[in-house]
Protein backbone atom coordinates (compact mmCIF):
# COMPACT_ATOMS: atom_id res chain seq x y z
CA UNK A 1 0.00 0.00 0.00
CA UNK A 2 2.78 2.09 0.84
CA UNK A 3 4.21 2.18 -2.69
CA UNK A 4 1.02 2.00 -4.29
CA UNK A 5 0.41 5.46 -2.15
CA UNK A 6 3.97 7.44 -3.10
CA UNK A 7 3.33 5.84 -6.95
CA UNK A 8 -0.05 7.58 -6.85
CA UNK A 9 1.23 10.78 -5.46
CA UNK A 10 4.11 10.79 -8.32
CA UNK A 11 1.45 11.08 -10.59
CA UNK A 12 -0.65 14.02 -8.72
CA UNK A 13 0.00 17.00 -11.20
CA UNK A 14 -0.65 14.40 -14.43
CA UNK A 15 -3.81 13.27 -13.04
CA UNK A 16 -5.19 16.80 -11.44
CA UNK A 17 -4.14 18.49 -15.27
CA UNK A 18 -6.09 16.07 -17.12
CA UNK A 19 -9.06 15.89 -14.37
CA UNK A 20 -9.61 19.95 -14.07
CA UNK A 21 -7.91 21.24 -17.64
CA UNK A 22 -6.02 23.35 -16.61
CA UNK A 23 -2.46 23.45 -16.86
CA UNK A 24 -1.51 25.68 -14.08
CA UNK A 25 2.40 25.54 -15.19
CA UNK A 26 1.57 28.86 -17.67
CA UNK A 27 0.72 30.96 -14.67
CA UNK A 28 4.08 29.82 -13.15
CA UNK A 29 7.19 32.54 -12.57
CA UNK A 30 9.57 29.83 -11.62
CA UNK A 31 9.93 31.35 -8.51
CA UNK A 32 7.03 32.27 -5.26
CA UNK A 33 4.83 34.55 -7.93
CA UNK A 34 2.27 33.19 -10.24
CA UNK A 35 0.10 35.58 -12.08
CA UNK A 36 -2.96 34.92 -10.51
CA UNK A 37 -5.32 37.51 -12.14
CA UNK A 38 -4.03 35.93 -15.54
CA UNK A 39 -5.15 32.71 -14.18
CA UNK A 40 -8.86 34.08 -13.18
CA UNK A 41 -9.19 36.09 -16.54
CA UNK A 42 -7.70 32.46 -18.80
CA UNK A 43 -9.32 30.22 -17.33
CA UNK A 44 -12.12 31.66 -15.80
CA UNK A 45 -15.23 32.84 -16.78
CA UNK A 46 -16.48 37.01 -17.05
CA UNK A 47 -19.19 38.22 -14.23
CA UNK A 48 -22.03 38.34 -17.32
CA UNK A 49 -21.00 34.95 -18.40
CA UNK A 50 -21.37 33.29 -15.22
CA UNK A 51 -24.77 35.09 -14.43
CA UNK A 52 -26.04 33.38 -17.59
CA UNK A 53 -24.51 30.03 -16.42
CA UNK A 54 -26.55 30.15 -12.98
CA UNK A 55 -29.49 31.24 -14.78
CA UNK A 56 -29.66 28.33 -16.38
CA UNK A 57 -29.87 26.44 -13.54
CA UNK A 58 -31.64 28.49 -10.95
CA UNK A 59 -28.73 29.68 -9.13
CA UNK A 60 -28.27 33.24 -7.44
CA UNK A 61 -30.81 35.27 -7.16
CA UNK A 62 -31.09 34.96 -3.56
CA UNK A 63 -33.25 37.29 -1.28
CA UNK A 64 -32.00 39.92 0.82
CA UNK A 65 -33.56 40.43 4.27
CA UNK A 66 -33.06 43.34 6.43
CA UNK A 67 -33.07 41.72 10.03
CA UNK A 68 -35.14 44.53 12.12
CA UNK A 69 -35.84 42.66 15.44
CA UNK A 70 -32.13 41.49 15.83
CA UNK A 71 -30.82 45.13 14.55
CA UNK A 72 -33.52 46.68 17.46
CA UNK A 73 -31.75 43.60 19.66
CA UNK A 74 -27.86 44.58 18.80
CA UNK A 75 -28.99 48.48 19.04
CA UNK A 76 -30.51 48.01 22.95
CA UNK A 77 -27.29 46.75 24.15
CA UNK A 78 -25.11 50.15 23.19
CA UNK A 79 -25.55 53.68 23.34
CA UNK A 80 -28.19 55.31 21.39
CA UNK A 81 -27.26 56.43 18.01
CA UNK A 82 -24.88 53.40 17.60
CA UNK A 83 -26.03 49.48 16.09
CA UNK A 84 -25.63 49.21 12.63
CA UNK A 85 -28.82 47.64 10.67
CA UNK A 86 -28.24 43.87 10.20
CA UNK A 87 -28.82 42.86 6.35
CA UNK A 88 -28.87 38.74 5.77
CA UNK A 89 -28.14 37.26 2.21
CA UNK A 90 -30.30 33.99 1.98
CA UNK A 91 -28.16 32.15 0.11
CA UNK A 92 -30.53 28.98 1.23
CA UNK A 93 -32.66 29.71 -1.17
CA UNK A 94 -30.54 28.21 -3.70
CA UNK A 95 -31.30 25.07 -5.13
CA UNK A 96 -29.04 22.85 -3.16
CA UNK A 97 -29.56 25.13 0.09
CA UNK A 98 -26.34 27.25 -0.22
CA UNK A 99 -24.16 29.48 -1.45
CA UNK A 100 -21.77 26.54 -2.90
CA UNK A 101 -24.63 25.92 -5.62
CA UNK A 102 -23.26 29.21 -7.22
CA UNK A 103 -19.41 27.14 -7.43
CA UNK A 104 -20.68 24.16 -8.38
CA UNK A 105 -22.42 25.47 -10.94
CA UNK A 106 -19.51 26.69 -12.72
CA UNK A 107 -17.97 23.65 -12.25
CA UNK A 108 -20.02 21.67 -13.55
CA UNK A 109 -21.33 23.81 -16.90
CA UNK A 110 -17.14 23.54 -17.61
CA UNK A 111 -17.13 19.68 -17.17
CA UNK A 112 -20.12 19.31 -19.58
CA UNK A 113 -18.23 21.79 -21.86
CA UNK A 114 -14.80 20.31 -21.68
CA UNK A 115 -16.83 16.36 -22.68
CA UNK A 116 -16.47 15.06 -19.18
CA UNK A 117 -19.22 12.23 -18.50
CA UNK A 118 -19.23 13.12 -14.90
CA UNK A 119 -17.86 14.97 -12.08
CA UNK A 120 -16.04 14.32 -8.59
CA UNK A 121 -15.50 16.71 -5.58
CA UNK A 122 -14.09 16.11 -2.59
CA UNK A 123 -16.15 17.54 0.58
CA UNK A 124 -17.90 16.84 3.94
CA UNK A 125 -19.60 20.11 3.53
CA UNK A 126 -22.59 21.79 1.36
CA UNK A 127 -20.33 21.73 -1.59
CA UNK A 128 -21.28 17.81 -2.42
CA UNK A 129 -25.03 18.64 -2.72
CA UNK A 130 -24.61 21.69 -4.45
CA UNK A 131 -22.21 19.58 -7.29
CA UNK A 132 -24.55 16.36 -7.18
CA UNK A 133 -27.69 19.05 -7.79
CA UNK A 134 -25.91 20.55 -10.49
CA UNK A 135 -25.23 17.16 -11.84
CA UNK A 136 -28.23 15.81 -11.85
CA UNK A 137 -29.62 19.08 -13.74
CA UNK A 138 -27.01 18.77 -16.64
CA UNK A 139 -27.21 14.96 -16.39
CA UNK A 140 -24.17 13.99 -15.50
CA UNK A 141 -22.54 11.20 -13.47
CA UNK A 142 -21.34 12.29 -10.02
CA UNK A 143 -19.22 11.12 -6.73
CA UNK A 144 -19.00 13.00 -3.33
CA UNK A 145 -15.92 11.84 -1.19
CA UNK A 146 -16.78 12.41 2.08
CA UNK A 147 -14.64 12.47 5.01
CA UNK A 148 -17.06 10.78 7.70
CA UNK A 149 -16.75 8.55 10.80
CA UNK A 150 -14.47 8.28 13.36
CA UNK A 151 -12.37 4.95 13.97
CA UNK A 152 -15.63 3.73 15.94
CA UNK A 153 -18.01 4.30 12.54
CA UNK A 154 -19.51 7.52 14.42
CA UNK A 155 -20.36 10.16 12.23
CA UNK A 156 -21.07 13.52 12.38
CA UNK A 157 -24.87 14.02 12.00
CA UNK A 158 -24.51 17.12 9.86
CA UNK A 159 -21.86 15.26 7.33
CA UNK A 160 -24.58 12.18 7.75
CA UNK A 161 -27.19 14.17 6.56
CA UNK A 162 -25.08 15.94 3.85
CA UNK A 163 -24.77 12.53 2.46
CA UNK A 164 -28.36 11.92 2.37
CA UNK A 165 -28.93 14.86 0.83
CA UNK A 166 -25.83 14.52 -2.12
CA UNK A 167 -27.48 10.82 -2.51
CA UNK A 168 -31.28 12.51 -2.73
CA UNK A 169 -30.24 14.06 -6.30
CA UNK A 170 -28.51 10.83 -7.35
CA UNK A 171 -24.79 11.13 -6.88
CA UNK A 172 -22.66 8.26 -5.31
CA UNK A 173 -21.56 8.76 -1.69
CA UNK A 174 -17.92 7.72 -1.18
CA UNK A 175 -17.47 7.63 3.11
CA UNK A 176 -13.85 7.43 4.54
CA UNK A 177 -12.66 7.40 7.82
CA UNK A 178 -10.46 10.69 9.69
CA UNK A 179 -7.46 10.65 8.03
CA UNK A 180 -5.66 12.94 4.99
CA UNK A 181 -5.36 9.74 2.78
CA UNK A 182 -8.67 10.96 1.47
CA UNK A 183 -6.75 12.77 -1.00
CA UNK A 184 -5.36 9.29 -2.33
CA UNK A 185 -8.83 7.98 -2.50
CA UNK A 186 -9.51 11.24 -3.90
CA UNK A 187 -6.79 10.78 -6.98
CA UNK A 188 -7.40 7.26 -7.25
CA UNK A 189 -11.05 7.65 -8.54
CA UNK A 190 -10.20 10.96 -11.17
CA UNK A 191 -7.61 8.32 -12.57
CA UNK A 192 -10.47 5.41 -12.40
CA UNK A 193 -13.05 7.11 -13.52
CA UNK A 194 -11.65 9.97 -15.76
CA UNK A 195 -13.89 12.34 -14.62
CA UNK A 196 -14.09 15.94 -14.07
CA UNK A 197 -12.31 17.12 -10.31
CA UNK A 198 -15.12 19.73 -9.31
CA UNK A 199 -12.51 21.19 -6.82
CA UNK A 200 -13.53 24.20 -4.63
CA UNK A 201 -10.63 26.05 -5.60
CA UNK A 202 -10.34 26.11 -9.07
CA UNK A 203 -10.61 29.75 -10.86
CA UNK A 204 -14.27 28.66 -12.31
CA UNK A 205 -15.67 28.10 -9.04
CA UNK A 206 -14.07 31.06 -7.43
CA UNK A 207 -15.62 33.13 -10.08
CA UNK A 208 -18.53 31.43 -9.34
CA UNK A 209 -19.20 33.22 -5.96
CA UNK A 210 -18.14 36.41 -7.63
CA UNK A 211 -21.69 36.98 -8.56
CA UNK A 212 -22.74 36.92 -5.10
CA UNK A 213 -20.74 40.38 -3.93
CA UNK A 214 -21.61 41.73 -7.42
CA UNK A 215 -25.98 40.82 -6.55
CA UNK A 216 -25.37 41.84 -2.97
CA UNK A 217 -23.98 45.12 -4.04
CA UNK A 218 -27.15 45.83 -6.78
CA UNK A 219 -29.57 44.85 -3.78
CA UNK A 220 -27.97 46.98 -1.10
CA UNK A 221 -28.04 49.66 -3.55
CA UNK A 222 -31.46 49.62 -4.35
CA UNK A 223 -32.80 49.26 -0.36
CA UNK A 224 -30.24 52.10 1.12
CA UNK A 225 -28.73 53.96 -2.18
CA UNK A 226 -25.17 53.11 -1.18
CA UNK A 227 -22.85 49.97 -1.30
CA UNK A 228 -22.50 48.52 2.33
CA UNK A 229 -20.19 49.75 4.84
CA UNK A 230 -19.07 45.82 6.07
CA UNK A 231 -19.57 42.61 5.12
CA UNK A 232 -19.37 39.45 7.25
CA UNK A 233 -18.17 36.31 5.36
CA UNK A 234 -17.62 32.52 7.04
CA UNK A 235 -14.23 31.66 6.52
CA UNK A 236 -13.08 28.24 6.11
CA UNK A 237 -11.11 27.32 2.30
CA UNK A 238 -11.00 30.93 1.50
CA UNK A 239 -13.44 30.53 -1.20
CA UNK A 240 -16.39 32.46 -0.38
CA UNK A 241 -14.88 34.99 1.01
CA UNK A 242 -12.26 35.59 -2.61
CA UNK A 243 -15.21 35.29 -4.57
CA UNK A 244 -17.37 37.40 -2.24
CA UNK A 245 -14.70 40.30 -2.34
CA UNK A 246 -14.08 40.04 -5.88
CA UNK A 247 -17.30 40.44 -6.61
CA UNK A 248 -17.79 43.36 -4.73
CA UNK A 249 -14.51 44.82 -6.05
CA UNK A 250 -15.69 44.55 -10.33
CA UNK A 251 -19.49 46.33 -8.88
CA UNK A 252 -17.83 49.00 -7.83
CA UNK A 253 -18.08 48.55 -3.67
CA UNK A 254 -14.35 48.57 -3.37
CA UNK A 255 -14.88 50.97 -0.12
CA UNK A 256 -16.80 48.04 1.79
CA UNK A 257 -15.18 46.27 4.40
CA UNK A 258 -14.39 42.49 4.33
CA UNK A 259 -14.72 40.46 7.65
CA UNK A 260 -13.86 36.62 7.43
CA UNK A 261 -15.38 34.97 10.79
CA UNK A 262 -14.48 31.98 11.49
CA UNK A 263 -15.94 29.41 14.56
CA UNK A 264 -12.63 28.85 17.06
CA UNK A 265 -11.60 25.50 17.17
CA UNK A 266 -8.50 26.20 19.06
CA UNK A 267 -6.79 23.16 20.55
CA UNK A 268 -8.59 20.54 18.08
CA UNK A 269 -6.43 18.79 15.46
CA UNK A 270 -8.63 18.29 12.42
CA UNK A 271 -6.74 15.43 11.02
CA UNK A 272 -6.86 13.45 14.44
CA UNK A 273 -9.55 10.33 14.80
CA UNK A 274 -10.40 11.50 18.43
CA UNK A 275 -10.76 14.75 17.98
CA UNK A 276 -13.12 14.66 14.91
CA UNK A 277 -16.46 14.11 16.59
CA UNK A 278 -15.57 16.58 19.31
CA UNK A 279 -15.91 19.67 17.33
CA UNK A 280 -20.00 20.33 16.43
CA UNK A 281 -18.69 22.54 13.36
CA UNK A 282 -17.54 20.49 10.51
CA UNK A 283 -16.54 23.80 8.31
CA UNK A 284 -16.21 27.89 8.82
CA UNK A 285 -13.87 27.38 11.13
CA UNK A 286 -10.49 28.02 12.45
CA UNK A 287 -9.25 24.58 11.69
CA UNK A 288 -9.72 25.32 8.04
CA UNK A 289 -9.53 29.15 7.58
CA UNK A 290 -5.97 29.51 9.28
CA UNK A 291 -4.24 27.25 7.53
CA UNK A 292 -6.03 28.13 4.28
CA UNK A 293 -5.00 31.85 4.75
CA UNK A 294 -1.52 31.44 5.42
CA UNK A 295 -1.04 28.59 2.89
CA UNK A 296 -3.51 28.88 0.49
CA UNK A 297 -2.27 26.33 -1.80
CA UNK A 298 -3.23 23.30 0.31
CA UNK A 299 -5.94 22.55 -1.34
CA UNK A 300 -6.54 19.92 -4.22
CA UNK A 301 -5.30 21.72 -7.11
CA UNK A 302 -1.55 23.10 -7.51
CA UNK A 303 -2.76 26.60 -7.26
CA UNK A 304 -5.92 27.81 -5.58
CA UNK A 305 -7.61 30.59 -6.90
CA UNK A 306 -9.31 30.86 -3.18
CA UNK A 307 -6.71 33.57 -1.68
CA UNK A 308 -8.38 34.97 1.05
CA UNK A 309 -6.05 37.09 2.37
CA UNK A 310 -5.76 39.41 -0.52
CA UNK A 311 -9.12 40.86 0.51
CA UNK A 312 -9.53 40.72 4.21
CA UNK A 313 -9.61 43.58 5.84
CA UNK A 314 -10.29 41.94 9.24
CA UNK A 315 -10.67 38.48 10.81
CA UNK A 316 -12.75 37.34 13.98
CA UNK A 317 -13.41 34.00 15.64
CA UNK A 318 -16.72 33.65 17.55
CA UNK A 319 -17.42 30.58 19.50
CA UNK A 320 -20.01 27.58 19.30
CA UNK A 321 -22.38 28.53 21.65
CA UNK A 322 -22.57 32.07 20.17
CA UNK A 323 -23.04 30.69 16.99
CA UNK A 324 -25.93 28.07 18.24
CA UNK A 325 -27.74 30.98 20.13
CA UNK A 326 -27.81 32.80 17.04
CA UNK A 327 -29.50 30.06 14.70
CA UNK A 328 -31.89 29.99 16.98
CA UNK A 329 -32.70 33.75 17.81
CA UNK A 330 -32.90 33.96 14.12
CA UNK A 331 -35.37 31.49 13.99
CA UNK A 332 -37.07 33.00 16.70
CA UNK A 333 -37.07 36.75 15.95
CA UNK A 334 -36.66 36.63 12.65
CA UNK A 335 -38.76 33.71 11.32
CA UNK A 336 -35.92 32.07 9.39
CA UNK A 337 -35.09 28.35 10.35
CA UNK A 338 -31.25 28.09 9.01
CA UNK A 339 -28.43 25.46 9.62
CA UNK A 340 -25.87 26.64 12.45
CA UNK A 341 -22.92 26.54 10.61
CA UNK A 342 -24.38 29.16 7.66
CA UNK A 343 -24.48 31.24 10.70
CA UNK A 344 -21.01 31.47 12.32
CA UNK A 345 -20.90 35.34 10.22
CA UNK A 346 -24.18 36.20 11.71
CA UNK A 347 -23.15 35.58 15.30
CA UNK A 348 -19.93 37.98 14.22
CA UNK A 349 -22.02 40.88 12.38
CA UNK A 350 -24.80 40.79 15.44
CA UNK A 351 -21.51 41.96 17.54
CA UNK A 352 -19.56 44.14 15.17
CA UNK A 353 -22.81 45.98 14.27
CA UNK A 354 -22.88 46.93 17.57
CA UNK A 355 -19.29 49.02 17.39
CA UNK A 356 -20.98 50.51 13.74
CA UNK A 357 -23.44 53.84 14.06
CA UNK A 358 -26.86 53.47 13.34
CA UNK A 359 -26.76 54.73 9.76
CA UNK A 360 -24.32 51.94 8.41
CA UNK A 361 -25.21 48.90 7.03
CA UNK A 362 -23.74 45.19 7.67
CA UNK A 363 -24.52 42.61 5.90
CA UNK A 364 -24.05 39.05 6.87
CA UNK A 365 -23.35 37.44 3.36
CA UNK A 366 -24.93 33.38 4.01
CA UNK A 367 -26.89 31.20 4.88
CA UNK A 368 -27.11 27.60 4.84
CA UNK A 369 -30.55 25.00 4.35
CA UNK A 370 -31.43 23.37 7.61
CA UNK A 371 -32.88 19.66 8.58
CA UNK A 372 -32.61 16.60 10.45
CA UNK A 373 -28.87 16.10 11.42
CA UNK A 374 -27.94 19.95 10.43
CA UNK A 375 -29.90 21.60 13.19
CA UNK A 376 -29.01 23.03 16.68
CA UNK A 377 -30.91 20.41 18.87
CA UNK A 378 -29.18 17.11 17.32
CA UNK A 379 -26.11 18.73 16.87
CA UNK A 380 -26.09 19.42 20.47
CA UNK A 381 -27.42 16.30 21.06
CA UNK A 382 -24.23 14.65 19.53
CA UNK A 383 -22.11 17.47 21.10
CA UNK A 384 -23.74 16.02 24.88
CA UNK A 385 -23.78 12.41 24.02
CA UNK A 386 -19.41 12.42 22.72
CA UNK A 387 -19.27 13.84 26.79
CA UNK A 388 -18.79 18.01 25.34
CA UNK A 389 -20.94 20.19 28.75
CA UNK A 390 -23.51 22.37 26.70
CA UNK A 391 -24.66 25.07 29.55
CA UNK A 392 -25.61 28.72 29.82
CA UNK A 393 -22.95 31.18 31.05
CA UNK A 394 -20.43 33.26 29.35
CA UNK A 395 -19.21 31.83 25.81
CA UNK A 396 -15.30 33.27 26.51
CA UNK A 397 -15.11 30.41 28.87
CA UNK A 398 -16.04 27.57 26.12
CA UNK A 399 -12.95 25.28 25.47
CA UNK A 400 -13.61 23.37 22.12
CA UNK A 401 -13.82 19.82 22.40
CA UNK A 402 -14.69 19.98 26.14
CA UNK A 403 -17.35 22.80 26.52
CA UNK A 404 -20.20 24.52 24.32
CA UNK A 405 -21.29 27.41 25.49
CA UNK A 406 -24.60 29.32 24.90
CA UNK A 407 -24.80 32.77 25.84
CA UNK A 408 -26.71 33.51 28.85
CA UNK A 409 -27.54 36.96 27.66
CA UNK A 410 -27.25 38.50 24.13
CA UNK A 411 -24.40 41.14 25.66
CA UNK A 412 -22.12 38.40 26.13
CA UNK A 413 -21.63 37.53 22.25
CA UNK A 414 -18.64 39.50 21.23
CA UNK A 415 -15.75 38.82 18.33
CA UNK A 416 -12.02 38.17 19.04
CA UNK A 417 -9.86 39.48 17.01
CA UNK A 418 -7.00 37.30 14.83
CA UNK A 419 -4.16 39.20 14.55
CA UNK A 420 -4.05 39.76 10.50
CA UNK A 421 -0.32 41.04 10.10
CA UNK A 422 0.30 37.85 12.34
CA UNK A 423 -1.42 35.77 9.83
CA UNK A 424 0.30 37.67 6.61
CA UNK A 425 3.60 37.27 8.32
CA UNK A 426 3.16 33.15 8.35
CA UNK A 427 2.08 33.39 4.42
CA UNK A 428 5.09 35.46 3.28
CA UNK A 429 7.25 32.78 5.99
CA UNK A 430 5.29 29.79 3.97
CA UNK A 431 6.26 30.80 0.83
CA UNK A 432 9.87 31.59 1.58
CA UNK A 433 10.53 27.93 2.74
CA UNK A 434 9.62 26.84 -1.11
CA UNK A 435 12.96 29.40 -2.00
CA UNK A 436 14.89 28.43 0.93
CA UNK A 437 14.86 24.98 0.02
CA UNK A 438 16.72 25.47 -3.04
CA UNK A 439 19.64 27.20 -2.39
CA UNK A 440 20.41 28.69 -6.44
CA UNK A 441 17.27 30.98 -6.16
CA UNK A 442 16.91 34.64 -5.23
CA UNK A 443 13.90 36.44 -4.44
CA UNK A 444 13.01 38.81 -7.25
CA UNK A 445 11.31 41.73 -7.61
CA UNK A 446 8.06 40.06 -8.66
CA UNK A 447 7.88 37.61 -5.98
CA UNK A 448 7.73 40.71 -3.42
CA UNK A 449 5.05 42.71 -5.55
CA UNK A 450 3.19 39.22 -5.55
CA UNK A 451 3.35 38.96 -1.69
CA UNK A 452 2.27 42.29 -1.05
CA UNK A 453 -0.44 41.37 -3.53
CA UNK A 454 -0.99 38.20 -1.29
CA UNK A 455 -1.35 39.67 1.81
CA UNK A 456 -3.16 43.07 0.95
CA UNK A 457 0.23 45.09 1.95
CA UNK A 458 2.99 46.67 0.02
CA UNK A 459 6.52 45.81 -1.39
CA UNK A 460 7.86 48.20 1.56
CA UNK A 461 6.04 46.27 4.23
CA UNK A 462 7.14 42.51 2.44
CA UNK A 463 10.69 43.39 2.38
CA UNK A 464 10.50 44.63 6.04
CA UNK A 465 8.53 41.07 7.11
CA UNK A 466 11.56 39.08 5.09
CA UNK A 467 14.30 40.99 6.86
CA UNK A 468 13.22 40.26 10.19
CA UNK A 469 12.48 36.59 9.23
CA UNK A 470 15.81 36.49 7.94
CA UNK A 471 17.13 37.80 11.07
CA UNK B 1 -29.57 -11.49 7.28
CA UNK B 2 -29.16 -12.71 3.53
CA UNK B 3 -28.41 -10.26 0.55
CA UNK B 4 -29.34 -11.58 -2.46
CA UNK B 5 -28.29 -10.28 -5.98
CA UNK B 6 -30.01 -7.09 -6.94
CA UNK B 7 -30.60 -5.97 -3.33
CA UNK B 8 -29.17 -2.68 -2.53
CA UNK B 9 -26.59 -2.87 -0.09
CA UNK B 10 -23.73 -0.81 1.84
CA UNK B 11 -20.67 -2.11 2.56
CA UNK B 12 -17.75 -1.43 4.36
CA UNK B 13 -13.71 -2.05 3.86
CA UNK B 14 -10.04 -1.00 5.14
CA UNK B 15 -8.11 0.85 2.47
CA UNK B 16 -4.83 1.48 4.43
CA UNK B 17 -3.72 -0.78 6.89
CA UNK B 18 -2.69 1.33 10.71
CA UNK B 19 0.61 0.42 10.03
CA UNK B 20 0.79 1.84 6.05
CA UNK B 21 -1.15 5.12 6.92
CA UNK B 22 0.47 8.50 5.46
CA UNK B 23 3.23 10.34 7.41
CA UNK B 24 2.66 12.66 9.95
CA UNK B 25 -0.82 11.80 10.97
CA UNK B 26 -2.04 12.46 14.60
CA UNK B 27 -0.66 9.48 16.90
CA UNK B 28 -4.38 8.37 17.44
CA UNK B 29 -4.98 8.54 13.45
CA UNK B 30 -1.93 6.34 13.24
CA UNK B 31 -3.44 3.49 15.50
CA UNK B 32 -6.18 3.28 13.33
CA UNK B 33 -6.71 1.67 9.76
CA UNK B 34 -8.06 4.02 6.94
CA UNK B 35 -11.24 3.15 5.98
CA UNK B 36 -14.73 3.05 3.57
CA UNK B 37 -18.08 2.73 3.38
CA UNK B 38 -20.09 2.59 -0.15
CA UNK B 39 -23.30 1.62 -1.15
CA UNK B 40 -24.51 -0.50 -4.11
CA UNK B 41 -26.13 -3.37 -5.76
CA UNK B 42 -25.04 -6.65 -4.90
CA UNK B 43 -23.49 -8.41 -7.77
CA UNK B 44 -22.03 -11.76 -6.31
CA UNK B 45 -25.60 -13.15 -5.47
CA UNK B 46 -26.33 -14.32 -2.38
CA UNK B 47 -24.52 -13.27 0.97
CA UNK B 48 -24.77 -12.85 4.64
CA UNK B 49 -23.86 -9.88 6.78
CA UNK B 50 -20.23 -9.61 7.62
CA UNK B 51 -19.10 -11.58 4.52
CA UNK B 52 -17.00 -9.70 1.39
CA UNK B 53 -18.91 -9.07 -1.90
CA UNK B 54 -18.80 -6.99 -5.17
CA UNK B 55 -21.10 -4.41 -5.69
CA UNK B 56 -21.81 -2.01 -8.26
CA UNK B 57 -22.29 1.62 -7.53
CA UNK B 58 -25.12 4.23 -8.92
CA UNK B 59 -22.33 5.44 -10.93
CA UNK B 60 -21.32 1.83 -12.50
CA UNK B 61 -18.47 1.15 -10.22
CA UNK B 62 -17.86 -2.44 -9.06
CA UNK B 63 -16.14 -2.13 -5.61
CA UNK B 64 -15.73 -5.11 -2.92
CA UNK B 65 -15.94 -4.67 0.65
CA UNK B 66 -17.94 -6.83 3.59
CA UNK B 67 -22.08 -6.35 3.57
CA UNK B 68 -23.03 -4.45 6.79
CA UNK B 69 -26.42 -3.27 5.78
CA UNK B 70 -29.28 -4.68 3.29
CA UNK B 71 -31.44 -1.74 2.30
CA UNK B 72 -29.45 0.62 4.53
CA UNK B 73 -31.67 3.45 5.85
CA UNK B 74 -31.13 6.99 7.19
CA UNK B 75 -31.33 7.21 10.97
CA UNK B 76 -30.24 10.87 11.56
CA UNK B 77 -32.60 12.81 13.65
CA UNK B 78 -33.77 16.51 15.22
CA UNK B 79 -31.83 14.78 18.40
CA UNK B 80 -33.15 15.28 21.89
CA UNK B 81 -35.16 18.31 23.87
CA UNK B 82 -31.96 20.80 24.79
CA UNK B 83 -33.47 22.45 28.13
CA UNK B 84 -31.27 25.35 27.72
CA UNK B 85 -32.86 25.64 24.14
CA UNK B 86 -36.38 26.77 25.62
CA UNK B 87 -34.31 29.30 28.28
CA UNK B 88 -32.59 31.10 25.44
CA UNK B 89 -36.46 31.40 23.22
CA UNK B 90 -37.97 32.92 26.67
CA UNK B 91 -35.59 35.56 27.32
CA UNK B 92 -35.32 36.27 23.44
CA UNK B 93 -39.11 36.85 23.86
CA UNK B 94 -38.93 39.07 27.37
CA UNK B 95 -36.27 41.36 25.42
CA UNK B 96 -38.01 42.01 22.65
CA UNK B 97 -40.65 42.74 25.00
CA UNK B 98 -39.08 45.15 26.96
CA UNK B 99 -37.48 47.07 24.00
CA UNK B 100 -40.94 47.39 22.32
CA UNK B 101 -42.18 49.37 25.18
Amino acid sequence: MKNNYLELMKRKNEIMKKSVGIDYSLFESGSIAFDYERMMEKVGYSLKEIRGIQEETGVGNTPMYELHNLTNLARSLVPKGKGARIFLKDEASNPSGSFKARRAATAVYHAKKLGFSGVIAATSGNYGAAVASQAAMRGMNCIIVQECYDSKGKGQPEIIEKARKCEAFGAEVVQLSVGPELFYTFLKLLEETGYFNASLYTPFGIAGVETLGYELNKQMIERTGKSPDTVVITNAGGGNLTGTARGLIKAGADKTEIIAASVNLKGLHMASDSDFNKKSFTTGHTGFGIPFATVPDRSDVPRSAARPLRYMDRYVTVNQGEVFYMTEALAQLEGLERGPAGNVSLAAAFAIAQEMDKNQTIIVQETEYTGAGKHLQPQLTFARNNGIKISLGNPADEVPGKSIILPSHPSCITVQDINLNKLRQSLITNSLKEINRDKHKNITDEDIKFLADETKSRPEIVKEIIRTIEL
Amino acid sequence: MTAKKGDWVRIHSILIEAEDRAPRVPVDTAKVPYELWAKGLLITGKAEIGKKVEIETITGRKISGEIIEINPSYNHDFGEFIPEILTIDKQLKDLMGEISQ
